[in-house]
């Protein structure tokens, strides 16, 4: 690591559900509304669970070209449409050509995605087996970009042309925590001096027939199907399973020296990233939240912040019965003291879980919380549950000014991440 | 900073299972591409790959474990206990000490094909428990890390071919933040209908339906790439942490990586080798090395007359003010290339090479292009002393990445 190279934010795009662009988004966590609703991509009658949270989504309106839509999966498209909007808000000139654009050789990509063009993958084997017909594929009804699409990693190819990043660039794909663990991976390149702007962030577009399947038969989604505004119920008692999303957010991380030389406008600081693993099942979680615990504790370590400084915890909060129980007892452990006076939230109660892309939403909807003073709720909870007895800011935005944060996120595989946003104001200036 | 040491190979390719079954058909100049095994892939219009054809996965994996993941995790859990074993590796008593970072390209594609195919042909029901875990890109980190008990810091990288090399180089950001061992590389396993028809839409795979037809990178008659499957893990660890636990053998120390991007076109390669050039530049920068320090390096190769083109101009740009031409050789040449895979078994291959002092082949080069000043492209094995060699990989999309493998220190050795 470079000493004293420092990460900063100064620009933050998304794509939720429910809303547009990264204002839309935060007006409705702020109001605590749900974008859950039952499932329109297609039929979900035969399937065991029937809401998501789904984006309406147009590429083209959204300024992708008629290619851009034709060859890329829709996690490609939102990535691109949330790097747009995060690009535009740095005020930094990327792939424009201008005199004051930062060299493109020391720009980098780091995007996140669990489950990559998983929807067009499917969409075209439906068309090629015929419905599953043939084992051997048919090529006459195969789509020229389905190279693109086999190879997730095609999304930060399209970030880096689109923005001229010559640095770096990688897919980051770690299942559930792949959002976090992509602005953390940004992060690093920054510290170690490889770039001096990294485009972090992730997408994933998985609310189709095979996604939706595959959680059913494990029974990790909800099944609370008659009431799709109120299925997704963080940390409350009558909790089933995660909704189903879908989405994208893309930071802009920059070198400290870097944004201030340009007067940018700061987001927060990260000041510090750690991801564990819990070495113990793909899909299971102990009680004890060790692991994830371990990883907030190397997080904060990192920037040597205290666990009493700690004022907001943007939860993984999926809403099974196992995640949120291991998620309180890994802040417990982590902040020991200081969890009992902690806040922590999840807003996958209003955008649901939208796998890889989560991380980043949460780490957007973190800076954004950081920077405006108001912390988002979770949404739908109503019976308390004894063994998850924190602060979880029912139902209602609060207005309370926090000097650091932590982003939390738990995936398929193990992985347990945490990330430490910290205000400007505190140690940047 | 002393380099990373590499202290465990393990290897599941086409040329064979284990680093020396590899090495020593790479030596015995066996290519190890011929039509395709499992069904028919004349549809396609390809006949020919690397298939790991000797490689049973009950020799390596629980049964219990194979029923809930794909070929490509089978080739990874295999890849990891060789690496381990190879080392002399126990997982220590701190669990966090040791980590899993690979490479991933495609998924679990022959697993993912069948719950499809039962989706749309039977209904829901019939997609089993394990699909959720063995599509994604980062079942085998996981399952390696459980199976283990590994809970270092872990991560999963995805820049198609360039994939390999680039777990290496971030597995060395997770060393310098303090975690002492790494399990690197990666493998890749792409060989059922749909995922060979999705590789065929590149435009980029050989159409030759004989293997001594299926010409080789920097050969006059390159016309595509063979695809190939396996790849490899290797062992990484921190030198003091290696030297603690008594490491019985140092293979050689990684001490240089850089990463480009093209940042050129969602398809085609850069008009210039500029950022190709750039990727070993930084690598060789970032190793301490000058250019006619380098005493091999192992190339991408990848096989299309524009891109091989591209790779000797990058090797020109960096190489040629040589008094002596840098050896090139492409032993891709010998497995296919096996996407996330195949750079790090070309990684496994250039410490082979060091240790024996042999220089591996490209097959079949019997009509080489013309090469640039400082370059000379190696055709069949012969024996010369290494210490440095620059192994290079790209991935579709403009992905560029570099990396410096050197000699171990004296007194490092076994």
């Amino acid at each position: 690591m470079s000493p004293g190279r420092r990460v900063v934010v100064t620009g933050i795009g998304v794509v939720a559900p429910g809303s547009m662009g990264r204002e839309g988004f935060w007006e409705m966590l702020t109001a605590g509304r749900t974008a859950t609703r039952r499932i329109t991509f297609f039929d979900p009658g035969r399937f065991r669970s029937q809401v998501a949270a789904e984006v309406d989504f147009d590429g083209r309106r959204l300024g992708l070209t008629a290619h851009e839509v034709h060859r890329n999966d829709r996690f490609v498209q939102m990535a691109l449409v949330a790097a747009d909007e995060a690009v535009a808000d740095s005020g930094l000139p990327l792939g424009s050509g201008a005199d004051d654009a930062p060299d493109p050789e020391r720009v980098g990509v780091t995007l996140g995605s669990a489950v990559g063009a998983t929807m067009r993958l499917e969409q075209e084997y439906v068309a090629v087996s015929d419905a599953g017909t043939h084992w051997l594929v048919d090529p006459r009804y195969a789509s020229r970009f389905l190279h693109h699409a086999l190879v997730p990693s095609c999304g930060a190819t399209e970030l880096a042309v689109r923005f001229r990043a010559q640095g770096p660039a990688t897919v980051v794909s770690t299942g559930c925590t792949s959002g976090i663990d992509a602005v953390g991976y940004g992060s690093q390149l920054i510290e170690d001096g490889d770039a001096d702007v990294v485009l972090s962030g992730a997408s994933d577009a998985p609310i189709s027939p095979i996604s939706m399947a595959c959680f059913d038969t494990i029974r990790a989604t909800t099944g609370n199907n008659d009431d799709p505004e109120h299925a997704a119920r963080p940390f409350d008692a009558r909790r089933d399973g995660f909704v189903m999303g879908e989405g994208a957010a893309v930071l802009v991380l920059e070198e400290l020296e870097h944004a201030r030389r340009r007067d940018a406008e700061i987001y927060c600081e990260v000041t510090g990233y750690a991801n564990r693993c819990n070495a113990f099942h793909m899909t299971g979680l102990r009680p004890d939240g060790t692991e994830m615990a371990e990883a907030i504790t190397r997080a904060l370590d990192q920037g040597r912040t205290d666990p009493d400084e700690v004022g907001y915890v943007n939860a993984h909060g999926s809403g099974t019965k196992q995640n949120d129980r291991h998620e309180t007892a890994a802040v417990k452990l982590s902040l020991g003291p200081a969890a009992q006076r902690v806040t922590m939230s999840s807003i996958k109660s209003m955008v649901g879980h939208s796998l890889g892309a989560i991380g980043s939403i949460e780490v957007a909807a973190t800076a954004l919380a950081l920077q405006r003073g108001v912390l988002p709720p979770t949404a739908n909870y109503e019976v308390p549950d004894p063994e998850c007895d924190l602060d979880y800011i029912p139902n209602t935005a609060r207005e309370q000014k926090v000097d650091v944060a932590v982003s939390v996120g738990s995936g398929f595989g193990g992985f347990q991440s945490a990330i430490v946003l910290a205000r400007p104001s505190r140690r940047t200036s | 900073m002393t380099g990373l040491l590499v202290t465990g190979l393990g290897v599941v390719a086409p040329t064979g299972v284990g680093a020396e079954a590899h090495w020593s058909s790479l030596l015995r100049e066996e290519s190890a591409i011929g039509p395709i095994e499992g069904f028919d892939p004349t549809p396609y219009g390809i006949t020919l790959a690397g298939q790991v054809r000797d490689f049973r996965p009950e020799d390596h994996v629980d049964s219990r474990l194979m029923v809930q993941t794909d070929r490509w995790t089978w080739m990874s859990l295999a890849a990891a206990t060789l690496a381990a074993e190879d080392a002399g590796y126990a997982a220590p008593e701190d669990a966090y000490a040791t980590s899993v970072f690979l490479a991933a390209g495609s998924g679990g594609n022959e697993f993912s094909q069948h719950e499809i195919q039962g989706l749309w042909a039977k209904g829901p029901r019939s997609v089993g428990a394990y699909q959720s875990i063995a599509w994604f890109y980062a079942a085998s980190t996981g399952q390696i890390s459980i199976r283990d008990g590994y809970k270092g810091p872990s991560g999963v990288v995805v820049s198609e071919g360039a994939g390999g090399l680039d777990s290496i180089g971030w597995a060395r950001r997770v060393v310098r933040r303090g975690t002492p061992a790494v399990l690197a590389g990666g493998t890749e396993a792409g060989m059922c209908p749909y995922a060979l028809l999705c590789q065929a839409t590149s435009g980029r795979l050989s159409t030759a339906t004989r293997p001594e037809d299926a010409a080789p990178p920097f050969s006059r008659r390159a016309a595509g790439h063979v695809v190939g499957e396996g790849g490899a893990i290797l062992l990484l660890e921190e030198p003091a942490a290696a030297r603690a636990r008594g490491a019985r053998r140092v293979w050689g120390e990684v001490a240089g990586y850089g990463a480009t991007h093209d940042a050129h076109h969602h398809e085609d390669p850069a008009p210039d080798p500029a950022q190709y050039a750039r990727a070993i530049r930084l690598s060789l920068a970032d190793a301490g090395v000058a250019p006619d320090e380098v005493d091999l390096v192992v190339a991408d190769g990848a096989g299309t007359p524009r891109l091989d083109a591209l790779e000797l101009a990058a090797l020109g740009a960096v190489f040629g003010r040589r008094t002596t031409p840098v050896p090139v050789s492409a032993p891709s040449s010998y497995t296919g290339r096996l996407m996330a895979g195949g750079s790090a078994l070309d990684v496994a291959t250039a410490l082979l090479a060091v240790r024996d002092g042999i220089v591996p082949g490209t097959a079949h080069l019997d009509d080489p292009v013309d090469v640039p000043a400082g370059v000379e492209l190696v055709r069949r094995p012969r024996v010369q002393p290494l210490s440095t060699v620059v192994v290079l990989a790209r991935g579709s999309g403009g992905f560029n990445s570099s990396l410096v493998l050197r000699r171990a220190p004296e007194g490092e050795a076994a």
